[in-house]
């Protein structure tokens, strides 16, 4: 039994769209607001700036916008916006768009060809969202036999798991979800879950080219772990911690790529091949095993499973930027706040608004996000760019590279590590 | 129940360690066609190629068309390479009514062929690029290919399917600035291909992921009857074009491309040499082709060919491409049969692929050269 589609119709779409509207605003007024008003008149209200916030004081705000500032600054520093916004999800998610859009366009400049163009005014710049939209209307189709428990979960750990990974990463001083004294350790433990995910979706699946995918992955995945857990071994002896935040302040005379670019380098391959990205794409091979261990994904499941493998990137640009390209650190580029707009209020043609409160985040912070998010741009691009210029390799190519030469570059790295710790060049009384 | 099953069907002992892949049709890496590769751990067991997926028995219909109304019919099987598939037979069909072709149509004939090895060869380049994971090499000669397609369109008014070359010459003759045109595309036509080897054939993954991969000795090339780059990239001097020149082929200098290793490198590399002879070629065709004159001799309506019959063949993209025709005085022919590349190179592939890495497999098959639609026909 088939269902024809009507025939769509703008005219026909637009007037749906102004019902939905209106039907929201009518069950906004008669429902929502009420609704609100009760629950604000029985539950304790926050005192700000030693005002008790009353609902009246909220309407208040509507026509004194500055009185807002303290609510949105109590705001800003709740752990919600933390996890939800800035440092967390909803940042790594826009810097994980953003990266979609540039691969595209990059790889097509590449290519001699023009990539996503007419979606969007500028340069098929909603080509994502367009996308986002189509996953979420497909169906999603599960194959017979697969076991489908594990089959739903697995896309959802992954992104919850690629989530946490992000919570880890300090973006400016103070601003990180979780400061914990042993992120590294948890940094780890996290990689480390990523081939659980991979080879659970993979064997739930219970078709062919998945399983083989998942195993590809599996190998790929712990092998490269190894050096890369080695690799960081070099930046954990010379600054004696495992916070990420004291490595990032460690390094605000020097770089450790300065010292240690082997470590680097190393980190930086099996970042690529951690990430499955060209030329480490044999998990997901197109022309030998269809799409891998994404094969039978399909729908907002797939879409989940590219979601995490972009914050997933995020997280891993973000992370070699905080070992060895010092973080946040870089020289104050973002002017003072302007002393007179408190002193003296915003002079607004006639009138002149008094803005208590003012400024909102400090000149540190934004100095720090600008330039740590110029440096994971400029990461992500180094690890965009071999997709347009290699091939893949083979997955014994692949195992020689992690087990031969990587891991014997990165006991070198921690060779140099102590050498300069016991050298007196960095470390206590030394250059940092 | 003794009924022999279709390949893959079979019920068969089956083993734990061995895991059967159905490599095929609806697969990204098959073409319109099936491998069923079995698998143990990450070597392949045994191939079993299982081509017919697109059969259309172009040569039965041939049967049913005269000589005249084959032609844009014998084309379908190469769509992108359709001069040369057609000019076997347009050179039979030529000794069969006994006609013969003006100068300038034989040089038209060798220019319009040698563009159509550009249009196949980076197509099945492009394809070798994406089978490797290489995506810039599959972007970039669809591209460039755009430039003998133009050339092509100027030249026969259709961009893939020409049906360009009758008996007795060619359809139309060239444009008027034709020569002009031609000549600076494929001057420039060159110069990017010779950037292919900056990013694809010096890449040094390329070479570690092809070289010593599905090796194909001299002896076995030859024995196992492999034809075109596959035979020249196993360093046998073989050449349809210089070996038996047809038209005006002798009288032109070509240079044969021959590879010494046999490997999946030499054989992705030897298309890539031929396209740039083909530059060479197309450059003396066109200071040699006479300025004017007719193209093509006058057909009596319906022709009929004697009781006779001929086999003629050509260097197409792939390798030897031979047409046997069989008249019996009749306007259609006896029996048209098709002798292509394709079906000859594909042969060698279970042989090649036998203890070969999975990951192996893309390298090694496409490098064959084939094109699964002409072996079908």
């Amino acid at each position: 039994m088939s269902v024809i589609a009507p025939k769509f119709r703008l005219g026909y779409f637009l007037k749906s769209l102004t019902d939905n509207i209106f039907w929201i605003i009518v069950l906004l007024t008669l429902v929502g607001i009420p609704a609100i008003m009760i629950v604000l008149f029985f539950i304790d209200l926050p005192v700000l700036d030693g005002v008790l916030l009353t609902p009246f004081l909220a309407f208040t705000m509507m026509f004194h916008p500055e009185l807002a500032v303290p609510v949105v600054k109590s705001l800003l520093y709740s752990d919600f916006f933390r996890i939800a916004a800035f440092p967390g999800f909803g940042f790594a998610a826009l810097l994980a768009a953003g990266t979609i859009f540039a691969e595209r366009k990059l790889l097509a400049k590449l290519q001699l060809r023009v990539g996503p163009f007419y979606c969007g005014k500028f340069e098929g710049i909603l080509q994502l969202m367009a996308d986002g939209l189509k996953l979420i209307s497909k169906e999603i189709i599960i194959p017979a036999k697969a076991d489908k428990p594990i089959f739903w979960t697995a896309p959802v750990l992954f992104v919850a798991t690629a989530a946490a990974f992000v919570s880890l990463i300090p973006v400016a001083p103070g601003w990180v979800v979780a400061d914990l004294d042993v992120g590294l350790l948890a940094v780890f433990a996290i990689i480390g879950f990523f081939p659980i995910i991979t080879i659970l979706s993979a064997w739930s699946a219970n078709s062919k080219f998945p399983f083989i995918g998942g195993i590809r992955a599996l190998h790929q995945m712990v092998s490269f772990e190894i050096p890369l857990i080695l690799s960081l071994l070099g930046v954990v002896i010379l600054t004696g911690t495992l916070n990420l935040s004291e490595i990032v302040e460690s390094q605000s005379n020097y770089w450790f790529i300065a010292f240690l670019p082997i470590g680097a380098i190393v980190f930086f391959i099996s970042m690529l091949a951690e990430l499955e990205r060209i030329p480490f794409d044999l998990p997901e091979a197109e022309s030998e095993i269809v799409a891998g261990w994404l094969t039978e994904f399909s729908g907002m499941i797939y879409g989940l499973v590219q979601l995490g493998s972009y914050l997933k990137l995020y997280a891993f640009a973000a992370l070699f930027v905080v070992l060895f390209l010092g973080g946040w650190q870089g020289p104050m580029v973002v002017p003072p706040f302007p002393a007179e707009i408190i002193t003296h209020g915003i002079e607004a043609g006639p009138i002149t608004v008094q803005v208590p409160g003012l400024p909102i985040t400090t000149q540190e912070m934004l100095n720090g996000t600008l330039w740590f998010t110029l440096k994971t741009v400029a990461v992500i691009f180094f690890i965009l760019i071999p997709r347009g210029v290699f091939p893949r390799i083979r997955i014994d190519m692949l195992l020689s590279i992690g087990w031969n030469k990587l891991i014997a570059l990165a006991f070198i790295n921690i060779f140099i590590a102590l050498g300069l710790l016991y050298a007196g060049v960095l470390g206590p009384g030394g250059l940092l | 129940m003794t009924a022999r099953l279709p390949p893959g069907l079979q019920l068969e002992k089956v083993d734990d360690r061995i895991m059967t892949l159905n490599v095929g049709p609806q697969h990204p890496g098959s073409g319109h066609m099936r491998l069923i590769i079995k698998v143990d751990g990450d070597y392949i067991v045994s191939c079993d190629p299982d081509p017919g997926y697109v059969h259309r028995g172009e040569e039965k219909m041939a049967e049913y068309r005269n000589y005249i109304t084959n032609i844009p019919h014998l084309e379908r099987p190469v769509i992108h390479d359709s001069c040369n598939i057609l000019y076997p037979y347009c050179l039979g069909v030529e000794e069969l009514l006994g006609l013969e072709v003006p100068e300038r149509a034989k040089y038209v004939r060798v220019i319009a062929s040698e563009l159509n090895r550009f249009t196949y060869t980076l197509y099945w380049l492009g394809i070798y690029g994406i089978f490797l994971g290489h995506s810039t090499m599959f972007m970039w000669p669809m591209g460039d290919r755009e430039f003998a397609i133009d050339l092509l369109e100027k030249l026969t008014g259709a961009r893939v399917t020409h049906s360009y070359f009758v008996p007795g010459g060619v359809r139309n003759d060239a444009p008027a600035n034709f020569e002009d045109v031609c000549l600076r595309q494929i001057n420039y036509l060159e110069k990017r291909l010779k950037t292919y080897a900056d990013i694809f054939y010096d890449n040094p993954i390329l070479i570690a992921r092809t070289e010593k991969t599905g090796v194909l000795s001299r002896e076995d090339a030859i024995r196992l009857g492999t034809t075109g780059t596959v035979l020249r990239a196993s360093g046998v001097d073989y050449d349809v074009r210089t070996k038996e020149p047809y038209d005006v082929y002798d009288e032109l200098d070509v240079h044969t491309n021959v590879l010494k290793n046999g490997d999946s490198y030499d054989r992705s590399k030897t298309p890539w040499l031929d396209m740039l002879e083909s530059c060479n070629i197309i450059r003396q065709a066109l200071e040699k082709m006479p300025k004017s004159g007719s193209v093509r001799v006058k057909l009596k309506p319906n022709p009929k060919g004697g009781n006779d019959e001929v086999y003629k063949r050509v260097e197409s993209g792939r390798g030897s491409l031979g047409v046997y025709i069989v008249s019996r005085s009749k306007p259609e022919p006896y029996r048209v049969k098709l002798s292509v590349g394709s079906f000859r190179n594909l042969i060698c592939m279970p042989y090649l692929l036998k203890g070969e890495k999975l990951g192996n497999m893309p390298a090694v098959y496409w490098s064959l050269n084939y094109w699964p639609v002409e072996a079908d026909r």
